[in-house]
């Protein structure tokens, strides 16, 4: 089998177990099990965007999606109980809602432009000169490392700004030196909460 | 024995710990292999911080993997023993630090002669020597801020299922 047929297969089979992985986290009860598939999907998430060379972002899913986003679920699962409990609207309507909804969104991308077509807007603005000319101007091999850190260097910061105030707020919320302090004070003695 | 281990590496046992916490401590090949495992993970973790010029990776990421090779050391050795090695108050300078090393380095661009952010002014001699180290810098405050961020989040969720 030649290389030309071995993407496609690959991708085919991976879209499949995604599909398959989906439907199983909207069936199961047991919450546990769900968190786990969860990572699983985002697993084979990055593995598709690897087959999509776009590996920078695949890392990215694979270590936020897979790693801190189980153990966040993880977490969460301590607080609560194991088993999801049973729905009491009607299945069906969310079915119905969900399928229109997709429809839609497939609907959406007729208009988009083939995946990977030279002729794209998207590769027709600034895109030929990141790949042309960045490693003569920033001097290193990386074209995504240019683009977020030099030429998006703005954005990039913006996007610090933004996973610090998340975690601001997290400790705000959530408990932060002020908190544990406040546990030291109490001691070992059980909350009533 | 086995309850002096816990007391050493954990401090006093709690009194009533989360079933899944139980569960994990009671596994010693997991401690084994976690032990084991963890510096491996860091080390991957400052590979992809200081080798994403050339590779795929970067700052985020690499804040992700060393945020979560210090998370699978609280996951199998306790919240309280990673809080011990990284206590609040690091988490929260760090967080902050990161962020402040990426706007300084804007800052000491502009004070160079450049735009906020123009590393190219950094190097008097090379421009993409200035971008190389610039760029450098930025990506390991995002790194900081990412990781500890991570961290932040953790201990804010599993702090409170030890009450």
């Amino acid at each position: 089998m030649g290389e030309q047929a071995m993407g496609p297969a690959i991708e085919a089979i991976l879209f499949l177990l995604m599909i398959a992985l989906a439907i199983q986290i909207a069936r199961i009860r047991s919450l546990f099990a769900a968190a786990m598939l969860f990572g699983i999907f985002s697993l084979l998430a990055a593995g598709m965007q690897t087959m999509m060379d776009a590996v920078d972002v695949a890392f990215t899913e694979a270590a936020v999606g897979a790693g801190i986003s189980t153990v966040l679920f993880l977490g969460a699962l301590g607080l609560t109980t194991s088993t999801e409990a049973r729905p009491v609207h009607h299945r069906v309507l969310g079915l119905l809602v969900v399928t229109a909804t997709g429809l839609l969104l497939a609907y959406g991308t007729l208009d988009m432009p083939a995946y990977g077509d030279p002729e794209a807007p998207i590769h027709q603005h600034v895109a030929p000169h990141y790949v042309v000319d960045s490693t003569a101007e920033i001097g290193i091999p990386n074209v995504v490392t240019s683009v977020l850190a030099s030429y998006r260097g703005y954005d990039t910061f913006g996007e610090t700004t933004v996973v610090l105030t998340a975690a601001v707020g997290a400790i705000l919320l959530l408990g932060g030196v002020l908190a544990r302090d406040d546990e030291r004070a109490d001691g070992h003695e059980e909350s009533d909460a | 024995m086995s309850d002096l281990l816990d007391d050493l590496i954990e401090g006093a046992p709690p009194e009533e710990p989360t079933p899944i916490k139980m569960r994990v401590q009671e596994k010693i090949i997991l401690r084994v292999v976690g032990k084991a495992v963890v510096p491996f993970i860091l080390l991957f973790a400052l590979y992809v911080q200081f080798h994403g010029d050339y590779g795929p990776g970067g700052g985020f990421q690499a804040g992700v993997i060393f945020a979560a090779g210090l998370i699978l050391h609280a996951l199998i050795f306790g919240l309280d023993a990673l809080r011990r090695k990284v206590p609040m108050i690091v988490v929260e300078l760090g967080i902050a630090l990161g962020a402040l090393l990426y706007g300084g380095v804007g800052v000491v661009s502009v004070l160079m002669g450049g735009e906020f952010l123009h590393y190219g002014v950094l190097d008097a001699h090379d421009a993409a020597h200035g971008q190389h180290l610039g760029i450098l810098l930025v990506e390991l405050g995002v790194g900081i801020t990412v990781a500890f961020v991570m961290i932040a989040i953790f201990y804010s969720f599993a702090g409170r299922s030890n009450r």
